[in-house]
């Protein structure tokens, strides 16, 4: 019994744990780069200067991490709920199609119309997550599997939608000489930017900073949050007292579909040219669904964390854009993501080994 | 519509459409009979993706260093086994939980493939064909099963073999009552988690060695692309099968029909059936495979639960 009931101790002891597994992460990405021939130095460089200290960055940054928080949130709604929801990156394909279809369909006031887009993508995700979840609740699919094969599914979907004018395809006047997009979005359908100290902020970081928020204060204060965990933690004790695990794990998984497709919807109204110019075009999702998925994961589920992580996730994202200027394959950013992500699941795991080995131990000198 | 059914008979009656369709078959096999055994030990192992292509990349290395087929498939086995570690040692030595290492490891192999791919020189080639006389001749399969590169015979090696190691040694009555009851199975002293690592190790090795048999009989090239799936499709087999090897092996062949359909519809010019659909095609038929048969089969009991003493 001795770091166990320290607090400062067992604090420090976290800290270094992360700091250290970090800093493995890099080093071992640095390696991986020397080892092929290239300069770690340079690339480190590269990074820091176009996520952060370049000219007008920031706001990159910020509009990079702002749908990887809003995909993540909807991670946590759904793995609170012990359902293991890994097709985000389908949900926000849907989503955001689904807004392009109804967007491009809806006449009215500019901003009336930024919402319905907004709303809109939020039901496709929301929509394509339910069907993993009557499968789970119906048909007994796991939805690891059912959400992860959609996966796919969608992303061909949305293909077929993007050869076809009568889905998603823009007519011929419309698109120039490209194949496969659609329309742009009015300007006055867009979502606007704020300029903040000379970076361009789009307001979808501000929405998925206040969903962050108000999605910790429900799950945290009230009574269906509560049930949420209940159910994650403890199945019977959720039965017992009356929370339907059908009723819950459903609404818990729309809720995160609508998330990933919400996120969809505001890469396309505001993501400006990182995502697509205000089009919907093939690859559109950039795999925005997978990093979030990864920033929930790293966060280990904590709504008010995950704002962090989605920051660094959306630091290397937009660093990696330059880093093919120093000779270095620009996939280097994917491999150092997995590694951190890697890495940061090792302190949880350990501590709570520890914390184990501890408890017995002490129970053993009782004894 | 009666363009299609013609279509449809054309490929049922032509030959190659078997050869395609016994390759793909091969591949989800591989895969999938090492994610059997895991899966009988009680994790479901999603990083078979990831294995997949660390065997397919390790395999392309290994064959360019030394111009040998079997080196390579040697070396498709070690990159398997090295994913393995990984998810073995995260996810039942520090009790990290199994999907989230599994999805890591999927999402950092495939960067690595691609990082990898364009600063490390590969090479590959496509392995010699073995016909195996007289059985070859029978008619419309007979190329399919016996006339193919030599690397395809190992499995009707790997197959069996995980059936008689599950069904007929004391480590897989183990590996089963790891699966089925692990808190009864520590107290009878056998040690869970390491049971349940070995089968991951296990499907580290054939999904390895799937890898290689992807880049080296089915494809002769290696990209970072090349598995697409196929590994989910191989966990779907398992799931479809009901946990049994049976089943998994049809569950496979089902879904390489799937496959090779799709592909088949495009090769004997019927373009104007949509491509878009046809690629989703594999991955809707395996998602309602598992929808019907789900229901009706009983998984390993502590499928997908960590097990750590004195907790329950």
């Amino acid at each position: 019994m001795n770091g166990g009931t320290n607090p400062q101790l067992r604090a420090a002891e976290w800290v270094g744990l992360y700091l250290l597994s970090g800093l493995a992460a890099l080093v071992l990405s640095f390696v991986l780069v020397e080892a092929t021939g290239g300069e770690w130095q340079p690339l480190l460089g590269t990074l820091v200067d176009g996520s952060l200290l370049g000219h007008g960055r920031w706001g990159q940054t910020l509009g990079a991490g702002a749908p990887m928080l809003l995909v993540a949130l909807g991670t946590i709604v759904s793995s609170r709920a012990g359902l293991v929801n890994i097709g985000q990156e389908g949900q926000l394909q849907v989503g955001v199609a689904v807004a392009v279809y109804f967007g491009f369909r809806i006449g009215g006031p500019g901003p009336v119309n930024v919402v319905l887009l907004l709303i809109f993508g939020a039901l496709g995700g929301a929509a394509w997550a339910s069907i993993a979840g009557v499968l789970r609740y119906w048909r007994g699919v796991p939805e690891v599997l059912s959400t992860l094969l959609l996966v796919s599914v969608a992303s061909q979907a949305v293909a077929y939608g993007l050869a076809n004018q009568w889905l998603l395809l823009a007519p011929q006047t419309r698109r120039g000489n490209r194949n496969h997009v659609s329309q742009q979005l009015a300007e006055d359908n867009r979502l606007p930017n704020l300029n903040l100290f000379g970076n361009q902020i789009p307001v979808a970081v501000f929405l998925a900073v206040a969903l962050a928020i108000a999605l910790g204060l429900v799950l945290a204060r009230t009574v269906w949050g509560f049930r949420l965990r209940m159910l994650g933690h403890n199945q019977n004790v959720a039965r017992r007292t009356g929370v339907s695990a059908t009723k819950y794990g459903l609404a818990a998984l729309a809720i995160s579909g609508a998330m990933a497709g919400l996120a969809g919807a505001a890469m396309l109204a505001g993501g400006g040219f990182q995502f697509g110019n205000f089009r919907l075009v093939p690859g559109f999702s950039s795999n925005i669904g997978w990093t979030g998925l990864l920033v929930a994961l790293v966060a280990r589920e904590r709504a008010y964390a995950v704002i962090g992580v989605a920051l660094v996730f959306g630091a290397l994202r937009t660093g990696s854009g330059f880093v093919s200027s120093t000779g270095i394959e620009g996939r280097i950013t994917d491999v150092i993501q997995g590694l951190l992500v890697l890495a940061l699941l090792i302190p949880p795991a350990v501590m709570f080994l520890r914390d184990r080995r501890r408890a017995r131990l002490a129970a053993m000198a009782r004894t | 519509m009666a363009d299609f059914l013609d279509a449809a008979v054309d490929i049922l009656t032509s030959e190659s459409t078997y050869v395609i369709g016994a390759l793909f078959a091969g591949l989800l096999l591989f895969a999938a009979s090492g994610e059997w055994v895991a899966e009988k030990a009680g994790t479901i192992n999603i990083s078979v993706e990831a294995m997949l292509l660390s065997g397919a990349f390790s395999s392309a290395l290994g064959f360019h260093l030394t111009d040998s087929v079997i080196v390579a498939l040697v070396a498709g086995c070690v990159g398997g086994m090295l994913i393995a570690a990984i998810q073995a040692e995260m996810s039942h030595r520090l009790a990290a939980d199994q999907f989230v290492v599994g999805l890591t490891l999927n999402i950092l192999v495939f960067g690595l493939a691609g990082f990898l791919d364009r600063e490390v020189p590969t090479n590959t080639a496509k392995a010699a064909v073995g016909e195996v006389p007289g059985l070859s001749g029978i008619p419309l399969i007979g190329n399919a099963l016996f006339a193919q590169p030599w690397p395809f015979y190992l499995l009707y090696g790997v197959v069996p073999v995980s059936w008689w190691i599950v069904f007929r040694t004391r480590w897989g009555l183990e590996v089963r009552s790891s699966g089925e009851d692990p808190q009864s199975a520590d107290v009878s002293g056998i040690d869970v988690n390491k049971r349940r690592r070995q089968t991951i190790y296990y499907a580290g090795l054939t999904s390895g060695l799937g890898g290689a048999f992807l880049v080296f009989v089915q494809i002769g090239d290696f990209n970072e692309g090349i598995v697409s799936g196929r590994g989910f499709i191989a966990i779907a087999a398992v799931i479809f099968g009901g946990w049994t090897l049976k089943g998994t092996v049809a569950g496979c062949l089902v879904f390489a029909g799937a496959l090779s359909f799709r592909l088949s519809l495009q090769a004997q010019g019927y373009d104007q059936i949509n491509s878009e659909l046809l690629q989703a095609l594999p991955f809707l038929v395996t998602l309602s495979g598992v929808a019907l048969f789900a229901k009706r089969v009983e998984p390993p009991a502590a499928l997908a639960r960590p097990f750590i003493r004195g907790l329950k």
